[in-house]
């Protein structure tokens, strides 16, 4: 067998012995012996420019806030203020609304095939500037760039692409043979995935005939505000598309607005029922894309290998920052220990740390308030007396982090198998039967999503058809396309986005 | 951060714990129920998997860490019809001394040649002042493995007895496809026998599936588990005489195998990807895979090899490139 010596060249006497001369090449110097250390390799920053403050985009224009208040964006990996973004209030709100009012008669009247130009525009510029978006929403948001390169950029291209596609074939889409644009769409946007959402919510209301007022989230500002600048550089006519920043008073004022037709919004149960409230007994269309608990059923013969990637996938894909993550794992009693084990193993492996780092695998999250929930309900999970377990993992210094955390011994009757906790937080629970497993699967306030992992084709056409839940994955977990609609049963809101289904959201239908 | 992962504990209780797999090699039924027992593999997530690992960036200290283990754990190799003393001579010069202008270039691991060739590697290894480096012999039939057993047999017999210090057998593909998995079990035991030296030492023994003809990854699980069973000290992935050889998804799966032969039985067996491997780039991503499935015990020489013949030059050019800030190109190299 090989000498191990022959690895180490960090020594200073030669290897071969019958060499004398001296040595002067020494590449692996600094790679400590026998440890296969990464070396940091950080995307550069220097392929973004975050101007030092940023006005609403309103009429194509950049302009301060009524107030003149601001606000400060941070990124959450560091805590260091990135830019300062303007305050909105009612105001900002009117005359955004204004002008994509103004905006709409002219946008709504071309033919579908010009607005699908100023789409694929739109989705090409995306896909230039991409590794200046993802390094932006990175710093930002505080995911890790291998997500947000590999992840959200091309999303966002895909689901102006797709959109871009209908814009010409409305009158196929099976909502009659010349369905009408509403108006005015004011879109309220989370944080978790600020392009992607933007995307999620611009393309199928611009390719439809509406045009839109845009509130990203008050943590997560920027991408949007880069996305204002795209949409210039598109050529996009003035008022198309208008960004508000500010809190929540920007967002209600947006969503009360008497000249706003549709409103969609994607976030939390709890501002989604005052949202139903407010816009209750208007004519406003309503769709709204709230929380998750959603169930990963493992049954005793998945792959186990795949089901472990699924289940990591699952609930640390953006530091569990997913409405529909799998933060329920429901695994047959028959394999749970060897699923725990597996699962463990891998949580062991997964880096968490500076997300412009490539090797990166978990980031940062993304505010302190967001920090504190996470931290509240893991202690809730502890109380109650669920075993909590993390791998050992250094966390950096400054910014706001949460390791990736395990439950085991949790029951139904736990806050933490419940409630929506937002981050790398997975619950583990059992069953015994597929008929037990789609009992606790669906024994929740909400319905967005659910996994299956098994072998058998027919328990997967089973389990997915008992399943009260919007997306069902199958051996597979957290995959997107811009043709899957997208969208939840009971309190995880109503209405869908993507595919045909999410044209229907913007037509007078 | 990337903590040290959690692996059972094993040694002791081993050869019990073998002993009592017995059962499962009693008969082709039981092993055909094993090793159909085993967790089936969901093809799209495990080449989701091995892509992703594939996307890890590895760069200056790292690189040039990785650059140096992978020289070491190749099995430098040449398998032609057209094999002379004197091909095999150079190609052990060069295993001995991957760069003659850098002295600090860590040697391969082995030298892998027809047996009829392992005496002539044995004396120019000796000869090159590198005792230390294996000469890997490819026997049993290779690589068509079609072949009697007692021809089988003879062929592993002469490449010990020349001084090989690994054999590198064939499985016969016919057999496992058809599920005569006994006769597989079968061949591996007697051939890990007859590996065995006089003076009570033996030969490595690393077994080939020839994973692009058993097509189905489900396929190269069962292979794996079947090899271990019969006492394989290394399992690989293939010959490098067909169209499909290593691929990272295989090689992930084979890993994954191990990792979970030594969590059941206690045994602890080595991986050797081999075929189309060229690159340093490619080398580094299975580097990284070893290491993040399995860890570093996995990741020396011992435990790892890379079937390669022209992968070293690449990595030698990487090298240079990264000592010196420049590339250099393919005659600062030896074409050895």
């Amino acid at each position: 067998m090989t000498d191990p010596q022959t690895l180490d060249t960090s020594q200073d006497t030669p290897q071969h012995p019958e060499d004398t001369q001296p040595v002067d090449k020494q590449p692996a110097q600094q790679a400590p012996r026998g440890a296969f250390a990464y070396a940091p390799a950080p995307e550069s920053r220097s392929v973004v420019a975050i101007a030092p403050s940023y006005g609403h985009f309103i009429d194509g224009e950049f302009r301060e806030a009524a107030g003149g208040k601001v606000f400060t964006t941070v990124s959450p990996s560091t805590e260091e203020v990135l830019s300062e973004v303007a305050l909105g209030g009612p105001e900002d709100v009117d005359a955004a609304v204004a002008a994509a009012r103004r905006a709409f008669g002219p946008w709504s009247a071309l033919p579908g095939a010009e607005r699908a130009k100023y789409l694929f525009r739109i989705a090409r510029i995306i896909q230039e500037r991409s590794r200046e978006l993802a390094v932006l929403e990175s710093l930002d948001n505080g995911k890790p760039i291998r997500e947000s390169r590999d992840t959200d950029l091309p999303l966002a291209a895909a689901h102006f692409f797709y959109y871009a596609g209908w814009a010409d074939k409305l009158a196929y889409a099976g909502y009659g043979a010349d369905p009408k644009p509403l108006g005015v769409a004011g879109q309220v946007i989370p944080w978790n995935f600020p392009l992607l959402m933007l995307a999620w919510k611009i393309a199928p209301a611009l390719a439809t005939g509406n045009t839109v007022v845009l509130k990203p989230a008050e943590t997560t500002p920027l991408s949007a505000l880069f996305f204002a600048d795209i949409c210039r550089q598109a050529g996009l006519p003035r008022g198309v598309v208008n960004i508000v920043t500010g809190d929540g008073a920007a967002g209600a004022a947006l969503v009360a607005h008497p000249d706003v037709r549709k409103v969609a919004f994607t976030g939390s149960t709890g501002v989604g029922k005052a949202i139903a409230r407010t816009v209750a007994g208007t004519d406003k269309k309503l769709t709204l894309e709230l929380g998750g608990k959603a169930a990963n059923i493992v049954y005793d013969d998945a792959p186990v290998d795949q089901a472990v990637e699924g289940i990591v996938n699952g609930i640390f894909f953006n530091q569990g920052h997913v409405c529909c993550a799998g933060s329920r794992l429901l695994v047959q009693e028959s394999v749970a220990e060897e699923v725990l084990d597996a699962l463990k193993r891998r949580m062991a492996t997964l880096r968490v740390g500076d997300p412009l780092d490539k090797n990166t695998d978990v980031g940062a999250i993304n505010s302190p308030e967001q920090l504190a929930r996470i931290r509240e309900l893991a202690d809730a999970g502890e109380r109650e007396g669920a075993e909590r377990w993390s791998p050992s993992c250094e966390l950096p210094a400054s910014g706001y982090w949460f390791a990736p955390t395990l439950f085991t011994g949790v029951t139904q009757a736990h806050r933490i198998a419940r409630e929506e906790i937002f981050g790398p937080v997975l619950s583990v629970l059992t069953f015994r039967t597929p008929a037990e497993a789609v009992e606790k699967a669906n024994n929740t306030p909400y319905g967005l999503s659910a996994g299956i992992w098994t072998e058998k084709g027919s328990r997967i056409l089973w389990t997915a058809e008992k399943l009260r839940a919007g997306v069902v994955w199958a051996n597979t977990f957290n995959k997107f396309d811009p043709a899957s609609p997208f969208g939840g049963y009971k309190e995880s809101g109503y209405g869908r986005e993507g595919g045909r289904h999410g044209l229907e959201a913007y037509l007078d239908v | 951060m990337l903590p040290k992962p959690v692996v059972p504990a094993y040694g002791s209780e081993a050869p019990e714990r073998l002993a009592s797999m017995a059962d499962v090699t009693a008969s082709d039924a039981a092993l055909r129920r094993f090793l159909h027992g085993l967790p089936g593999v969901d093809a799209v997530g495990l080449q989701a998997r091995a892509a992703a690992l594939g996307t890890r960036s590895i760069k200056t200290t790292a690189k040039a860490y990785a650059i140096d283990l992978a020289i070491s754990m190749i099995d430098l190799t040449t398998l032609e019809g057209a094999d002379t003393p004197g091909k095999v001579r150079a190609l052990c010069a060069k295993g001995a001394r991957p760069d003659p202008l850098d002295r600090t270039v860590p040697r391969v691991a082995a030298i892998c040649v027809y047996p009829d060739m392992a005496a002539t590697a044995k004396a120019a290894l000796r000869e090159a002042g590198a005792p230390e480096i294996n000469v890997a012999s490819v026997a049993t039939a290779f690589p068509a493995g079609r072949a009697a057993l007692p021809v089988k047999l003879a062929d592993t017999r002469d490449a010990v007895a020349a001084g090989a210090d690994e054999i590198d057998m064939v499985i016969d593909r016919g057999a496992f496809l058809s599920g005569r998995y006994l006769q597989v079990f079968e061949e591996i035991r007697r051939v890990k026998e007859v590996c065995r030296r006089d003076d009570g030492t033996a030969a490595h023994l690393k077994v080939i599936f020839e994973t692009g003809e058993l097509q189905t990854y489900d396929n190269v699980r069962r292979a794996s588990w079947l090899a271990m069973l019969a006492g394989a000290d290394f399992i690989k992935t293939s010959t490098g005489k067909v169209a499909v050889n290593a691929t990272p998804p295989v090689t992930l799966l084979m890993l994954e195998a191990v990792r979970d032969f030594r969590a059941a039985v206690g045994v602890q067996v080595g991986v050797k990807p081999a075929g189309g491997i060229r690159t340093t780039k490619d080398a580094v991503k299975y580097l990284v895979m070893v290491n993040e499935t399995l860890g570093e015990e996995w990741l020396t020489a011992d435990w790892f090899r890379f079937g390669a013949s022209s992968l070293l030059n690449d990595l030698l050019m990487q090298r240079q490139k990264l000592s010196t800030g420049r590339y250099s190109g393919p005659d600062y190299v030896t074409v050895d």
